[in-house]
């Protein structure tokens, strides 16, 4: 009687999730508290008076629209997938690989700008803590394009389309956190510089 | 989901057939979970040495400051100078190193590193983490991270000499001590890559504990082990990256010429180009870790003596979801009490007291925690074990070492005991041994899992009263020293008439520290001795109800040879009124023992069958619509 039991009483499966993609929302976790302590100081730091006062780069506006604009035509791309249109994928993530780069180079004319400011790294922390911001979000920006160049390798070679997303969600995920990011950055720095 | 469950099966694909490893994918390179366990737990007890021997002689120069020293020329060459006399600044290098080893490198990568790697796929019945590979470089990358502050050892400057916790502008600034030059250099270095090994090992432990549980494992069925596991890695993966952005506005103070730390600074008559930085700010985020950090060290241990308490009781454990509540409430308060750290750093009064307040808070449940060991030792059928002796000196250790957190965590009191010997015996107790006995006990109850065979219990008994005599004769008279105005991290006190009257307590205390770390070359030899000549072990040689025992002596690369068991009860169903036996495996379902059911889970059966059958239906309706 007890063994008949013993099989027929089916057990609960647990909740689960894509472990790859739970894994990218908490790389994304330790990135945004990375950037929370970083702003906090700021905050704290500047509370404390003897701070450098100056106008941002006007080309700051620019970035983000491009970085904004990236992400519609990678989500883009990503709904081509969806459909299997896999040429408008490819076209979706070239233009959204070159808007990245893009990006990073204005990005790069706005530290050109702050240099003609007369704020450099060295020297008021209220200049050193936007080349940090800048630099830091730039460069998990670097590891954004690369991830996204790998992807569009990768679909070039037919492993991305409608049955086969994972990749290219966990993509998309990323880059709409960086071009999130940085729009959380920027208006940081609109509202407390 | 699809793509857990498709991760699952290929592994139980790949189990089928064997496949042989080579040593260097099996040994050095591996990706089961449970090679990289024991390779934390190896590095572990390597660091813990290293970090036990530099206590040793900063505690010579504390009990004997007039001893001559020079035996120890051969390993410590010029920090020994003519007359036989430790260097200062070297003193201060021992004090910051034993710190930060041990915390970092042994109760943090050998604590939760060996268990949370070795128990959470075992006890939550999963193939191998939710990332092998990652795993695997959340291991080496703790090596690197181990290789270059071993290397900062050996440098002619020395290694980094500004306390664990590296204020600047002492550490920031080269010209302040030899230890700030390339030792506090390497020091960075190594902690950027420990603080990678953690984040990676975290992110998993949490992918694993959440995605990856068998059937019937739920949030409810969790042994508590697991539950530690899984709020330890939460907390790293939030206070870490906060340490990484302190360190890294460290690095630019320190190699590129900012000012985030440092201002109006002048040495030698020279005033210093940097201006408007706020040392305080880095003691802000630097606690914002530090303080948590404390619980990563902690709640695995305290997770650990849940379950070998429990055991060895063979009893249920007392009040199983106010110890998840009290978890939960030490991981969110442990964010919020950090500048209880600075109350004397010229912070805001009003600010101190909220953090006192917050602070003391976490007495509760601490309190509640160690209200249910107790609960759960009385009238239990308590089997003394090495394992158990070691949970119950934790708990022991705990409370005592509790109790001076009151004291310290208020701020007027803690004005007269700042820098202290009382917050060194304080943290020493609560932190440190307790964390150290959770460690021990882990490594004498799970040995049989590791190794397939026991560890020598007689030994594990003199290992165990050596030590606990030992931790409390070095530890409870620095309370006294301590409230009698000794200062931390100073080299002597002894220049003035009032203050050499520590001498004899200070060695005594060196005495029983020495003896201390000898007892531990017990625990040393027992530990390689039984991994290869140990008697060996039963399945589940502490008649124990997790899923790990149910396990093969040997398991390999996948836990189970067969389907992962699935689970249908909590795990502490120890000497449940009925049953056959004292324990009843997690696996075992309840319909199979109804004499010992409760009249609610009874209901269950019933229940449960009902939704079994319906469940039926739509299969059979379905296959038949297919067809």
């Amino acid at each position: 009687m007890e063994e008949k039991l013993n099989y027929i009483e089916a057990a609960e499966q647990p909740i689960a999730m894509h472990p790859k993609k739970f894994a990218l929302w908490l790389f994304i976790v330790t990135v945004v508290m990375i950037f929370a302590a970083l702003t906090s100081a700021y905050i704290v730091r500047q509370s404390e008076g003897n701070w450098l006062e100056f106008d941002l780069p006007e080309i700051f506006w620019y970035s983000s629209g491009i970085i904004v604009l990236s992400s519609l035509t990678f989500h883009w791309a990503y709904i081509s997938a969806k459909k299997d249109n896999l040429q408008n994928l490819r076209i979706g993530m070239v233009i959204t690989s070159v808007l990245g780069v893009v990006f990073l180079v204005s990005q790069w004319y706005g530290w050109i700008a702050l240099v003609e400011r007369d704020v450099y790294f060295v020297g008021n922390p209220a200049g050193s803590f936007l080349y940090v911001f800048t630099g830091l979000h730039g460069l998990h920006l670097v590891s954004g394009v690369i991830f996204l160049i790998i992807v569009l390798i990768s679909s070039f070679r037919y492993k991305v389309h409608s049955k086969q997303l994972a990749t290219l969600e966990m993509c998309v995920t990323f880059w709409h956190f960086l071009g999130g990011l940085w729009l959380y950055l920027f208006m940081f720095l609109l509202l407390n510089h | 989901m699809a793509t857990a469950q498709s991760a699952l099966h290929s592994a139980t694909a790949h189990d089928d057939h064997e496949h042989h490893d080579n040593f260097i994918t099996k040994y050095i390179f591996s990706t089961d979970h449970k090679m990289i366990g024991k390779q934390f737990l190896v590095t572990g007890i390597f660091w813990a040495l290293i970090g036990g021997f530099l206590s040793v002689l900063f505690r010579l120069q504390l009990g004997f400051p007039e001893m001559d020293m020079s035996f120890l020329k051969p390993i410590l060459g010029g920090w020994i100078d003519d007359t036989g006399a430790l260097n200062p600044e070297f003193y201060l290098a021992l004090v910051t190193m034993h710190g930060t080893i041990m915390v970092f490198f042994v109760l943090t990568a050998g604590l939760s590193g060996t268990f949370s790697n070795f128990l959470i796929p075992l006890q939550i019945g999963a193939r191998d983490m939710a990332s092998g590979f990652m795993n695997m470089l959340s291991y080496w990358f703790f090596f690197i991270s181990g290789v270059i502050m071993f290397i900062s050892l050996f440098l002619e400057t020395g290694p980094a000499a500004g306390g664990w916790v590296v204020y600047p502008p002492l550490s920031a600034l080269e010209q302040a001590i030899p230890g700030s030059g390339m030792g506090m250099t390497l020091w960075l270095i190594a902690m950027t890559f420990f603080i990678a090994s953690s984040l990676l090992g975290g992110i998993n432990y949490i992918t694993t504990v959440i995605n990856l549980r068998t059937k019937g494992m739920s949030f409810s069925k969790l042994p508590l082990t697991i539950w530690s596991f899984f709020l330890t890695a939460v907390i790293g993966l939030l206070s870490f990256p906060v340490l990484f952005a302190a360190a890294l506005l460290l690095v630019f103070d320190r190699s590129f010429g900012t000012s985030f730390y440092l201002s109006d600074i002048y040495i030698g008559g020279e005033a210093l180009s940097n201006t408007g930085g706020s040392a305080v700010l880095y003691q802000h985020l630097f606690w914002f870790l530090g303080h948590p950090e404390v619980y990563i060290v902690l709640l695995p241990a305290l997770g650990i003596t849940s379950e070998v308490i429990a055991t060895n009781s063979r009893k249920p454990i007392f009040g199983y979801k106010a110890m998840i509540i009290s978890m939960l409430g030490i991981t969110i308060l442990s964010f919020v009490v950090w500048a209880h750290h600075m109350f004397v750093s010229g912070l805001n009064p009003f600010l101190g007291s909220i953090f006192m307040f917050l602070t003391l808070i976490i007495a509760i449940p601490s309190a509640v925690k160690v209200f249910n060991y107790l609960t759960t030792l009385w009238r239990g059928n308590l089997i003394f074990t090495p394992a158990m002796l070691f949970s119950i000196g934790l708990v022991s250790f705990f409370i005592s070492g509790g109790l001076t957190g009151i004291f310290l965590g208020n701020s007027a009191i803690d004005i007269q005991l700042h820098d202290t010997y009382f917050v060194v015996a304080h943290f020493h107790l609560v932190m440190g041994s307790a964390s150290f006995f959770g460690l021990m006990a882990g490594v004498y109850h799970w040995f049989p899992k590791m190794f397939g065979r026991m560890m020598d219990a007689k030994l594990g008994y003199i290992h165990f009263w050596l030590t606990f005599i030992g931790v409390y004769l070095v530890f409870f008279p620095m309370h006294y020293i301590g409230i009698a105005g000794f200062p931390r991290r100073y080299y002597t006190w002894t220049n003035f008439e009032f203050s050499s009257m520590y001498t004899d307590l200070n060695m005594f205390i060196s005495i029983a520290a020495i003896l201390t770390f000898v007892a531990q070359f017990i625990f040393l030899f027992n530990f390689f001795y039984s991994m290869y000549r140990g008697r060996k072990a039963s399945l589940n040689p502490w008649r124990s109800n997790t899923l790990e025992w149910t396990t093969p002596l040997h398991p390999g690369h996948g836990n189970w040879p067969g389907e992962i068991p699935s689970v249908y009860r909590w795990p502490y169903d120890y000497s449940k009124p009925g049953a056959k036996e004292d324990f009843i495996m997690q696996t075992v379902p309840l319909s199979a023992t109804p004499e010992s059911n409760l009249p609610h889970e009874q209901e269950l059966v019933k229940l449960e069958k009902e939704i079994i059958s319906e469940e039926e239906e739509v299969l059979i309706a379905n296959e038949s619509r297919e067809s």
